[in-house]
Formats: structure tokens, sequence, C-alpha cells
């Protein structure tokens, strides 16, 4: 699937839920459920500061695709992460490089990817689209 | 509800009539009705600070202490006139030594700067204690870095109060200013500094004292204090952003260099030398924020009328309600317990981040600061990552502790 059907699929199951609280129920779910990042991964050169709470990013690549995993101590930034790398691990770097995350505006968690949240996230996705610039600048 | 009947309301205040002079307390949050505990952050404006700087701009405003005309003069008077209205606030002896700022991070670097450069030499030492704001220790780091100069750091307990039996230690003939703040903010802790005072000044010390969230709270003399430097934000005290008050004695101040250089705080200038105004105007280098300065005013005759005490009384029972409400939730942990507290509670919930703890209390209507409140040494002396604080204002009530309890169960059920 490619970085927009993935997107409109968590869109879509997105619509299922009626209120804030099946939303972030569900999305404390995702948190809780994921051993994303192995803990040897959890080092300070992966570790990305937030004001709030913290993310461990790690990049792995193979044919030209990047595998994301990731970490955060806080189980809201961790449900969030998991879908960020539920939508672009395993993708092409070069469409990685160029992806448009609409989906967190249309679930109704963009605050989590404003710069006064500081939780870590915007400097994270800024990180995966920086590792598919570069791996693709590189064919 | 007007500042002039605030003080014939016989005995008990009606805090209810107070808090309707919040507008924004009136708003949603999330679809639902603000419970605003962030005041220590940034505490919200009563309509008579709002009116009184529309009415500055409307019909007051030039530029001050310059034009010959009546309008300067007008707007002269009252950017003076919120100057007294601040001195007689703190009690200073003199206008002389009241000295406005852009908040208490620039009341603080004032002094760390220019006392800096004059009075820091090589080997000397500043003495801050471990519960301060960033602002009370990175301005400190840049003048020792810049003296080469030594930062000391009072230890606190595991209550969060400075461990005084060190503090005498640590104070010595090489300190040469103490810069600590009167209320943590935190923690809450209210800080003995009527004792560091007297001991810094029996060895002829001076102390500075970050006034950021005891002002809000409680009467501050600085005469009875005695304190040599005090400073505070207008906005944490009811007033606008941008503007804040440094008290300083003036056997300090004069001997001090200048801060900023500019327009308002020359005597004379030629391109081979200056020289400079009279306190104050000798800190208040460029256009000064005028407007603020009414608004401040404004601010600190609305909390004198309403009166210390008053909100005192007030607040203590805020505090004492709402942790005792928050300890009958199974896997709280307050941070900060100190005999002598202001109406601050850090706390965290067993299991639980406090970002993921303030961001379902945020989907309820009820703004709380999260994180490390720039006190990072702090929370790494407590070995946490931040902590979940709930802040209280006179215009709060029982209803909002009662929405927070609710809300921090209901984040536990979810989280958990």
């Amino acid at each position: 699937m490619s970085i927009n059907e993935i997107q409109d699929e968590i869109i879509e199951e997105f619509d299922f839920f009626d209120d804030w609280m099946e939303r972030y129920e569900y999305i404390i779910d995702l948190g809780k459920k994921l051993p994303l990042i192995d803990d040897s991964m959890k080092t300070e050169e992966r570790l990305i500061k937030g004001c709030q709470s913290q993310v461990w990013l790690h990049a792995a690549q193979e044919d030209g695709k990047i595998n994301f995993t990731a970490d955060s101590d806080a189980v809201i930034t961790k449900g969030i992460i998991a879908l960020l790398v539920r939508v672009l691990s395993g993708q092409p770097a070069k469409e990685i490089a160029e992806s448009e995350l609409y989906f967190i505006d249309k679930i109704g968690l963009k605050e989590h990817l404003s710069l006064t949240r500081s939780n870590g996230l915007v400097s994270m996705v800024k990180q995966m689209k920086r590792y598919g610039i570069a791996l693709s600048s590189q064919d | 509800m007007t500042i002039n009947n605030i003080n014939t309301i016989p005995k008990k205040t009606d805090f209810e009539k107070i808090r309707a002079d919040f507008p924004l307390l009136q708003r949603d949050m999330n679809g639902k009705p603000i419970v605003f505990l962030d005041s220590g952050a940034s505490s919200q404006k009563p309509q008579q600070v709002i009116d009184a700087m529309n009415d500055y701009y409307a019909h007051q405003h030039a530029n001050v202490h310059r034009g010959v005309y009546q309008l300067s003069q007008e707007a002269t008077d009252a950017f003076e006139k919120g100057r007294r209205i601040a001195q007689q606030f703190i009690n200073a002896p003199s206008e002389k030594e009241v000295l406005f700022v852009r908040g208490t991070t620039e009341g603080i670097n004032l002094v760390a700067s220019s006392y800096g450069r004059k009075f820091l030499k090589e080997g000397d030492e500043v003495l801050i204690s471990a519960m301060e704001h960033h602002s009370n220790i990175v301005p400190w780091q840049m003048a020792c870095e810049q003296a080469g100069a030594n930062l000391k750091v009072i230890p606190i307990n595991d209550a969060g109060e400075l461990v005084m039996e060190e503090f005498d230690k640590l104070l010595n003939e090489k300190t040469k200013i103490v810069a600590v703040n009167h209320v943590s903010n935190a923690l809450g802790t209210i800080n003995p500094i009527e004792e560091i005072i007297e001991k810094a000044h029996a060895i002829g010390v001076p102390v500075l004292v970050d006034g950021a969230q005891s002002i809000p709270h409680m009467n501050v003399d600085v005469q009875a204090l005695d304190v040599d430097f005090y400073t505070f934000s207008g906005h944490k005290v009811f007033g606008p952003t941008g503007i804040g008050i440094l008290y300083g004695k003036e056997k300090w101040l004069n001997a001090m260099p200048p801060y900023h250089g500019g327009g308002e705080m020359i005597e004379t200038v030629t391109f081979e030398k200056t020289t400079y105004n009279e306190l104050p105007h000798k800190f208040e280098a460029g256009t000064p924020d005028i407007a603020g300065v009414v608004g401040l005013g404004a601010a600190l005759e609305y909390v004198q009328a309403i009166g210390h005490e008053a909100i005192q009384l007030h607040e203590h029972e805020l505090l004492e309600y709402a942790t005792q409400e928050l300890q009958q939730i199974e896997g709280i942990r307050i941070i900060g317990t100190a005999k002598n507290k202001a109406s601050v509670i850090s706390f965290l919930l067993d299991g639980t981040h406090p970002y993921d703890v303030g961001t379902i209390l945020d989907k309820l209507g009820i703004a709380v600061r999260t994180g490390h409140h720039c006190t990072q040494p702090l929370m790494n002396r407590f070995g946490i990552p931040g902590t979940v604080r709930a802040s209280l204002a006179f215009y709060n009530n029982t209803e909002d502790i009662d929405r927070l309890v609710e809300g921090v169960k209901r984040a536990k059920r979810m989280l958990l």
C-alpha cells in the first residue's frame, strides 16, 4: 500500500469513533501494545528531546526503502508514533521525503504535531523525512 | 464589580463576584467550561486591566518624558503613576529604586549582567538554590563565566525545602551575591528569605529575590525584608505580559553600570563620552512599554483592593482542599510537600507520564502545566521527567478542584 492509501485507511478507521474519548482510548491502546523499538536502540543519538516527552527513532534501509522503529516515554505520543510508523515505514525513500501527512489533522490529532506541544513528534517527522531525502539523493 | 466597591464588602470576600471580573474564565475549552489551573505560568486579566490599557491607547498615548505638549505630559503622568503604584505595592522607599523591566527574567538578567560586571571577579561565588527556575540559573552562569566566578547551589530535602545548614556552610567571604526565589514555581515551597537575607547581610553579601511566584499570592514589603533586589512579572499578577518590576536598593543601582544603552538613559552624549541619566532612567533605555505599565498599575490596584489577607485565606483553603482530594486518588504522588507552601500542587500519577495526563485533562477543559516547568535540575534532583502542575489563583474555586480531581481519575482509568 502507498503512503496515501494507508493514511486513508487510518482516516476510515477513525471515522468509527464517536468522540475524543474513543479516539484516545484507541491511541492509548496502540501505545501500550507495541514494543516499537528494541531497548538497546534507545541510545542518546537516537533520542529526540521534546520539552514534554521524548522520542527514540531508529531507521534502517533495505532496497531503497526505509524501515522505522520508534518509541516514547509517554503513551499517547507512542500511540501516535505507531500510526506514523504504520504510514511511513517500509516505504520508498523518495516517497517518504515527498509525503504529505494529512491524516493527523483528519483524525483530530493535529495539536500533538504543533510546536506548542513540543512532545518530540514534530522533530520526529522532520527526522523521518530527512532520512528519506538523504537516501533518495544517493540514487 | 468595580475596584471601588470591593473594599466595601464586609468580612468574607465574595470570590465568585471577583471571578466574574475575568472575561476569559467565561469561555470554553474543548467544548467544556474552562478550568484554568495554570496561573503559575500566566494569570488571567480582570476587565479593569483590559479597560485601563484600552483607555490609555484610545485617549492618552504619546511618547513619555519627551514631548512639550499636553498629551505627552498626560502619558508621562499615567506612566509614572504606574511606578508609584508599584512602589507602594512593595513598599519601596523611593520611586528611583523601582525599575520597569520586561519581566522577572529581564530583572534577573539586568542584575546578573550589571552587578556581575562591576562586582564579580575571578574565584568569587554566586549562591543560588536547587529549586531555581532556569531564569535564575542561566543569567548567573553567564555572569560567572564572564568573570571566572563559580556558581554554588543550596541543596533541598525530599520535601522540597532548602537545607539551611548547607546554606550556612556555602555562604562565605567568596560569596558576592545570593539569588533565590521567594516561592518555587514547580513545588510551591515558600523559602525563608528573611533568614537568608539576614545571614547574607551579616557578612555584607547582597540578596536578589525572584518574586515571580510570590507577588500574586502574598504581601511583599521590600523594606521589612531589607532585600537588595526583588523582581517580578506583571503577567503573573493579573497584569499584561511584557512588563515587570525590578526593585533595587539605590546604593547598588548607583554603583552598577547601565544594562542597555540608548535614548532616555543618557544625560549627555558626545562621540567621545556619554554621561548617564539619574535613577531609575539610567536603567530604562528606549521607549518603555507605557500601556503595559498602565495595565500593571491597574492590576496591582485591583489586587490591593481585594487585599492580601483575603487572597491568602481563600487560596490556602483551596490548596488544602485540593491536596486532600488529590491524595484520595490511589497512585498520586505529590512532589513538593514543604510545610510552608503557596497554592501550587505538582503531582505524578503512578505508571503514567505527565504529558498523557495533561492531554486528557485538556480534552476535559482543564488547563494545567505539564513537563519540567523550566526547572530541569530540580526534576533531576527528584529523578522524574516532570510533573503535572495545578497552580491556583484567587479566581479559582472548589468546583475547579472537583473537576480536576474527576479529570485525574478519568485519566487514570484511560491510561492504566
